[in-house]
């Protein structure tokens, strides 16, 4: 702060501590805290509003608790409410996209920080990016049409006969598909971070020792890069919990997010309070479930800040 | 179980750049070698391709008679010391040694009670739960050569190991190397730039420029019969003389230069070459009155007092600089700037040597 007044001055320093308190209160804190209290209050029309029917409540929350759905899973029949239902197979899905980007750039990422030269890897991390130039909803788009029904991907396997008949993959198979696609470069940039800090004489080391190449990666290349996988397990799978696009576009009929839910609180209901209420619920929740995983894999918050 | 390496007309060729050229060596199982010279002679391409990380362009290399070509770096018998050491940060020091044996599908137990046996033998007992970074650089030397030792090699390779330490710790990791390897018995290929280190410890000192073997002998023949002018300047310090050889013959020759006309030892190597006169400083000797033989007229310069040795610079009547060492016996006085002397050299121990390095084979 000393500093900051010696090198800029009273105006500038003045000026920053204004800008960034701004931004702080005003579109971050205010924002987030007047959803936080409509999220408590009940959905009135707008004369009631302030009136006696305007009180605190948790009634929004418990919601989730409503709608009894009968369903099975491996056998197992059972009743569950439906948006609990919902959030968990949110969850379930988006870990499982995680854990899928997660195989596929652990070896992009390794190929880019240790095999490649370093000469033609502004080349590769050009292709890369290039996908990321096509918008998120073209890109959803171009997935939906190989996956139609009558599309270019059915075709494909049932010229190679691989199929006889026709697959129906919009659902969550198309989704999953799709985010991994969206955001698997959330997970092979620290991955790359993480692995290019390696000294490359510590794999050396390991297959002089005469490790084989899996035991090395196990032992030496993978806890190494545990700050890296973390921060990208975490990215994707906030994103993936996060992601509203992708399953309204690839996921058909048949899929229901938990962003869908609020999406339609909020604008088909027009319960604001409601899918704030359910706002909270997933970041809450998504928050619990990563720290407790940090908590089972022992990552530090510190790693994955680095 | 240690075992002998054969480098049989090795190269090894990056690109246009011959960073190793034609290499015959033939390293005795049981024996401490090692590798000296410049930073970029190719020294550390050779420990490369011995470990099997770097394939020689041509050439073989045989480790206990067997060629070592395709096997990989994890198939041969050879553990490597890397110069930074490249211990396992995360693993505790026990896991760093015993990794090998991890490797080789040892029970936990048994590894375990290796990594303290040799502990033992590095001296550290004790430090078994600790992590890397609570060592000193000399612990960390010690778990390297312990975790590279576990594995039982037939032949141990050290990269410049003892640069990082400071000078103390770098003599006293001396003489514990060379212990180690005796104790063990292990082949040790050693690569250093530093003569002070290769001559201390090795049994043979192969001498690098260049990419070219100069001259492979024991440290006593590489200093006092150096092979060429490289050899000679690089291991220890010189008087270099100009000039002229006349009437070789019986190993000797006459050298002329323009301050007198020398007896000295004319170089196996040194027919039809330009050739220059080599007089190591500490066999120069400083008297009143003038030698019979070998003896040139100077005037004292530069004088200083190094403790053990002084060191007396003499300008003949050229202008040329002569340095002699004298050894500090206690009673040696130091000569007057400015004084008329002569310095003697034996004729035997003087050598008139190829100029640089040997040219290609």
């Amino acid at each position: 702060m000393e500093r900051l007044l010696r090198r800029y001055g009273a105006v500038l320093t003045g000026t920053f501590i204004a800008l960034t308190a701004f931004w702080l209160l005003v579109l971050v804190l205010l924002p987030n805290f007047t959803m936080l209290e409509s999220s408590f209050r009940p959905y009135l029309p707008a004369v009631e509003i302030g009136g006696q029917k305007d009180f605190y409540s948790f009634r929004n929350y418990l919601t989730i608790f409503g709608t009894p759905f009968d369903t099975s899973l491996l056998g197992m029949h059972f009743t569950i409410p439906l948006r609990i239902l919902i959030f968990l197979s949110t969850i379930f899905y988006s870990a499982l996209v995680t854990v899928i980007t997660f195989i596929l750039a652990y070896p992009v990422a390794y190929y880019l920080a240790k095999i490649v030269s370093p000469k033609s890897l502004p080349t590769l991390f050009l292709l890369l990016f290039v996908p990321l130039w096509v918008s998120e909803i073209l890109r959803a788009f171009a997935w939906w049409i190989i996956f139609t029904f009558n599309g270019p991907l059915n075709a494909l396997l049932l010229g190679l006969h691989i199929v006889d008949t026709p697959v129906r993959w919009l659902g969550y198979n198309s989704v999953i598909v799709g985010l991994v696609y969206t955001y698997v470069l959330f997970m092979v940039f620290p991955l790359y971070n993480a692995m290019q800090s390696l000294d490359s004489n510590q794999i050396e080391a390991a297959e002089n020792l005469g490790s084989p190449w899996w035991r090395t990666h196990w032992r030496v290349i993978l806890p190494h890069s545990k700050p890296g996988i973390a921060s990208g397990a975490v990215t994707v799978f906030m994103l993936c919990a996060g992601s509203i696009l992708v399953p309204t576009i690839l996921g058909g009929t048949s899929v229901q997010w938990f962003t869908q839910t609020i999406q339609s609180w909020m604008l088909e209901a027009l319960d604001w309070n409601s899918g704030a209420a359910y706002a909270f619920i997933l970041l809450t929740l998504c928050i619990v479930f990563v720290f407790g995983m940090m908590r089972v894999f022992g990552v530090k918050l510190s790693d994955i800040a680095k | 179980m240690s075992a002998g390496i054969d480098l049989d007309d090795v190269c090894c060729d990056f690109g246009n750049f011959r960073a190793v050229d034609h290499v015959n060596v033939d390293i005795q199982p049981g024996e401490f070698f090692s590798f000296l010279g410049p930073s970029g002679c190719g020294k550390t391409t050779i420990l490369r391709m011995i470990s099997g990380f770097t394939e020689p362009t041509t050439g073989v290399i045989r480790i206990g008679g067997k060629d070592m070509k395709g096997q990989r770096p994890n198939q041969r018998p050879t553990a490597l010391i890397f110069q930074n050491l490249a211990l396992f940060p995360l693993m505790p020091i026990w896991e760093n040694i015993a990794f090998g044996l991890e490797v080789r599908g040892v029970d936990r137990a048994k590894r375990r009670k290796r990594a303290e046996e040799l502990l033992e033998l590095v001296d550290l007992h004790g430090a078994a739960d600790k992590m890397v970074s609570q060592l000193s650089g000399g612990q960390k030397q010690r778990v390297a050569i312990a975790r590279a030792l576990a594995v039982e090699p037939s032949v141990m390779l050290l990269d410049e190991p003892l640069s990082a330490l400071d000078l103390k710790l770098r003599q006293h990791m001396r003489a514990e190397l060379r212990t180690i390897q005796k104790r063990t018995g292990v082949t040790f290929i050693y690569i250093t730039h530093d003569q002070g280190e290769a001559l201390a410890m090795s049994d043979r000192v192969g001498v690098m420029s260049q990419g070219k073997l100069q001259q492979v002998a024991t440290p006593r023949e590489i200093y006092n019969t150096p092979a060429n002018g490289f050899v000679a300047s690089f291991v220890g310090e010189n008087n270099i003389l100009t000039g002229s050889v006349q009437n070789p013959g019986g190993g000797m020759a006459s050298f002329v230069t323009p301050f007198g006309t020398f007896r000295a030892r004319l170089g196996e190597a040194a027919a039809g070459q330009a050739v220059k006169l080599y007089i190591r400083p500490e066999h120069m000797t400083l008297s009143e009155t003038a030698g019979t033989e070998n003896s040139v007229p100077v005037t004292v310069g530069d004088v200083s007092f190094e403790g053990s040795f002084i060191t007396v610079q003499g300008i003949t009547e050229n202008g040329t600089q002569l340095i002699a060492e004298l050894r500090n016996d206690g009673s040696a006085t130091v000569p007057a700037v400015g004084s008329k002397r002569s310095m003697t050299f034996d004729a035997a121990r003087s050598a008139i040597l190829p100029d640089g390095i040997k040219a290609g084979a």
